[in-house]
């Protein structure tokens, strides 16, 4: 879709950005359509996993920010998924239980998280930084789990779901569904922009040549910082929204797997495309929920997926996506 | 237009000076052309001049104040910029996209998250105007990764432009080019003498004694000798050194 | 306390030498190939279930262990031929992507191979029992042993890296890639060496640690991390840097869970000293990290970037 863009001059710029608003918008008409989907097939399952996809294509849209526009993998941040899931728990048990208030509060603690973390991860590059990240990210784990207080290991059940500014419009699941998808929509408008923004323009530039960008006077890690920050605050939305679909949080929200997950969303999409995380998230559940049907071990099914996605794509996946001069490969 | 000043500058690889001693006074508006043997250390030396390799010893300044301590972003910002002997390009931004990022660099906040960039027309006429001052006006919509090389070294230089450089680094900005595209390039050039300051390394000869005011001549990291083209052309050291094995390309 | 402080440091060394028989292998391949092979926790799991299954068919440690070995090299072999050698040229990207599929399919198979319950290894009779140290303090003679091993091991890798051509070649390759390849080498049969290496050292660790922990399928998760966090603090490609990484994380780890509630109670009071620490002591490696990191970003014994 982007194939154009070779001759295309940037005034036509414009409509490959559009392009990109048009999937996305095709995309939330086809989520607002489920719930009546769903309650006219009288299976309100679909309501729930839906709700799980919302929340999972947040967080990928989230990673796709720094991952797609700015080459860094994360692989830590399943941690703000955490974030953002015990500042429920945490703010709800002190009588908070107004998600403003929560969604603030959870991006507080992630911003603070990102800011050292990033700080320390943006000093080194490649594999360092990848498995840095996910370093810290079982930090967060870790702390989570021998945090006894809000049950450790076990997890932590939530007695109410959360009001929104007074309301209790979540103690439907058709609620909480709707507002995951506000949510999820005004996140992407958020993206959109700052992609296209002044930030944006210099951020993708570093991932395109950080050199270069020295030279005409740009400083690479404050920029890769404030993103990192940003998609991190972004990312722990999606925590609270999962902690209110499930009504309980647990340390698994925030393991190493959950991470990976993440990543896998947002190749599946489509790197630094926004949109296609969307769809990356709704794909990567609903095969897994698919083949937890077939099998008990549907994890060797996804890994073999996975494996042979990588193996066989002539180039592997972020080939086929250098070829529209999305993604980049090895520095 | 400012003076560019280096005292003593040194760098060592291991055991390897690659530059020794190294000083250079380059005066207000001059083009200085620094020429030498593959190998001499002159990518390495318009490294230390422009930050982005830090120096072991010696000093740099430019017009009076002292810069050796900037990295290169803030050495930019100063007006001392550099282009790059091999092409350094954003090669998935097109090439007026290439030079706007860099006119944004000096021209207001980076940290703006809402409005779209492309729309911004002061950035774009800026842009196109250096590319237009580097003949690659006709270009500004292409990727820069299409380009061709000849093409991307006038891109390298309408991105220095775009700086707006009190004093510029030129790191071989012929290289690769030939035939009619040198002489409209080394026409350009002449064109921004009095502009800015200049220092040009460069192998092509002619382009050399058509633009430089004085030349400097570095063997081994070290500056053998300094003066005019005419006198760098009959210095005997020189000739011993390095020109005697380009006799005919000078001739 | 001094009794407590010389166990806790015994154990400290102890897990410190299995962690550096991971690391190790990791950071090879990180350093030689620059892959970043998520897969290298499994291997150890793995290591753990083939001793136990050998051990259980044989009755006996020392042949499981024994037939361990070439099972082990036949499975970083494998993995090599038919996943990891056509990773090497791909982005970070793709390699996170294919080795993240590796641990979900290795750990299903061993699932489906050993179902979920966990697996024991009787503990060798040559090596069961303590041995007095000092006053009244007695130390298992297994662990002793695996410190023994895993040292022989790290003075073994020593002499290869160091005294061989092939390690010539390893160091070479950790610093210069291009520069290996440019002697006419056969890289690929390099980098299966290495590989194959690093898994069955992985394995190995598996197999010491199977009699004292039970072999079950989470277990190389979290001392891949722990892996990650040794290479990281010893320079990628440095395997001296392993090995004191290996020992610092691991006694770090291990007296810090059990001193560090002993600290905090001399400043907060007991019931707060007892749940800062527990909270604390599994983040410490972490904060050790950072701050290494901070000082050295590229490690204790790393190329600067």
């Amino acid at each position: 879709m982007m194939s154009d863009v070779t001759t295309a001059p940037t005034a036509t710029r414009a409509p490959a950005l559009a392009g990109r608003v048009k999937a996305a918008a095709l995309l939330f008409v086809l989520f607002a359509l489920l719930p009546p989907l769903a309650s006219a097939l009288n299976d309100p399952f679909y309501v729930l996993i839906g709700t799980r996809i919302l929340a999972y294509a947040i967080a990928a849209m989230a990673l796709d920010l720094i991952l797609g526009y700015g080459a860094l993998v994360s692989f830590g941040h399943a941690a703000y998924l955490g974030f953002g899931a015990y500042a429920v728990a945490i703010l709800s048990s002190y009588g908070i239980n107004d998600m403003v208030l929560q969604i603030l509060g959870a991006m507080v603690v992630s911003a603070l998280f990102a800011l050292v973390t990033g700080a320390i991860s943006l000093r080194t590059r490649g594999v360092y930084f990848i498995m840095i990240t996910l370093a810290f990210g079982q930090m967060a784990f870790f702390f989570f789990i021998s945090l006894s207080a809000y049950g450790g290991d076990d997890g932590y059940s939530l007695s109410q779901k959360s009001t929104v500014l007074g309301t209790d419009i979540l103690h439907s699941d058709y609620g909480l569904y709707y507002m995951a998808l506000g949510l999820l929509a005004a996140l992407f408008l958020l993206c959109n922009r700052i992609v296209g923004s002044r930030f944006g323009r210099v951020f993708t530039g570093i991932r395109e040549n950080a050199t270069r960008m020295e030279a005409v006077g740009y400083s690479p890690f404050r920029y890769q910082l404030t993103a990192f920050v940003i998609s991190g605050c972004i990312t722990s939305v999606a925590g609270v929204i999962l902690a209110n679909q499930a009504q309980f949080v647990s340390p698994a929200f925030m393991s190493w797997h959950r991470s990976g997950e993440l990543i896998v969303m947002v190749v599946l999409g489509g790197v630094g495309t926004l949109a296609g995380p969307i769809a990356g998230a709704a794909a990567a559940l609903l095969l897994e929920e698919w083949l937890g049907v077939l099998t008990e071990h549907w994890p060797l099914l996804f890994g073999l997926f996975l494996v042979l996605m990588v193996l066989f794509s002539p180039r592997g996946i972020t080939g086929v996506l250098e070829k529209y001069g999305i993604a980049r490969g090895k520095e | 237009m400012t003076t560019l000043s280096v005292r003593n500058l040194t760098k060592n690889f291991g055991a390897l000076k690659v530059t020794d001693d190294v000083s250079l006074e380059v005066a207000s508006g001059e083009i200085h052309a620094i020429i030498g043997p593959n190998g001499a250390g002159k990518t390495t030396l318009i490294s230390q001049l422009s930050g982005q390799l830090p120096s072991d010893s010696g000093a740099v300044a430019i017009g009076g104040q002292d810069v050796t301590g900037l990295s290169m972003p803030e050495r930019v910002k100063l007006g001392l910029a550099r282009s790059f002997q091999i092409t350094s390009i954003l090669p998935g931004f097109t090439a007026l996209e290439n030079v706007a990022v860099a006119v944004q660099a000096r021209s207001g906040s980076s940290f703006r998250f809402f409005a779209p960039v492309a729309q911004e027309e002061e950035l774009n006429d800026a842009a196109l105007a250096a590319l237009k001052e580097a003949g690659l006006d006709d270009r500004a919509h292409v990727r820069a990764s299409a380009l061709s090389h000849g093409e991307h070294r006038r891109l390298e230089l309408a991105i220095a432009l775009a700086t707006q450089p009190k004093v510029l680094l030129l790191d071989e900005p012929l290289a690769g080019v030939g035939g009619e595209d040198a002489e409209a390039f080394v026409a350009r050039l002449k064109r921004f003498k009095g502009r800015f300051t200049m220092v040009l390394i460069e192998h092509d000869m002619e382009a050399v004694f058509a633009l430089a005011d004085r030349v400097s001549v570095l063997v081994y990291g070290r500056i053998i000798a300094t003066g005019t083209p005419e006198a760098i052309r009959s210095d005997p050291q020189v000739r011993a050194a390095y020109l005697g094995e380009e006799e005919e390309e000078v001739a | 306390m001094m009794n407590l402080f010389v166990l806790q440091l015994l154990n400290g060394v102890q897990l410190g030498v299995l962690l550096f028989l991971i690391a190790a292998g990791l950071t090879l391949v990180f350093g030689i190939m620059d892959v970043i092979n998520l897969a290298h926790g499994v291997l150890y799991m793995v290591g753990a279930y083939l001793i136990a299954t050998f051990a259980a068919l044989t009755g006996s440690f020392w042949w499981g262990l024994l037939l361990m070995l070439p099972a082990a090299v036949a499975v970083g072999l494998i993995l090599e031929v038919v996943v990891m050698r056509r990773l090497y040229a791909r982005s970070h990207l793709d390699q996170v992507l294919a080795t993240f599929g590796l641990v979900m399919i290795i750990n299903e198979l061993v699932e489906i191979t050993w179902g979920t319950s966990p697996l024991s290894v009787p503990m060798p009779e040559l090596l069961s029992g303590s041995v007095p140290l000092m006053g009244p303090l007695q130390y298992p003679v297994y662990r002793i042993a695996v410190i023994a091993a895993g040292l022989a091991v790290a003075v073994g890798l020593y002499v290869v890296v160091n005294h061989t051509r092939i390690g010539m070649l390893l160091r070479a390759g950790a610093t210069n890639r291009t520069m290996v390849s440019a002697l006419g080498v056969d890289i690929n049969k390099l980098f299966a060496i290495v590989f194959t290496l690093g898994a069955v050292l992985a394995c190995l660790a598996g197999a010491l640690v199977a009699p004292i922990l039970s072999v079950d399928t989470g277990m190389g998760e979290s001392v891949l991390i722990l892996a990650f966090v040794v290479v990281v603090i010893g320079g990628i490609g440095s395997v001296k840097g392993a090995f004191l990484g290996a020992l610092i994380v691991a006694i770090v780890d291990t007296l810090g869970g059990v001193f560090g509630p002993i600290l905090l109670r001399s400043v907060l009071d007991p019931a707060a000293a007892g749940q800062m620490g527990r909270v604390l002591a599994p983040m410490l490696v972490y904060i050790l990290m950072a701050l290494i990191l901070f000082a050295k970003p590229a490690g204790l014994f790393g190329r600067s970037a």
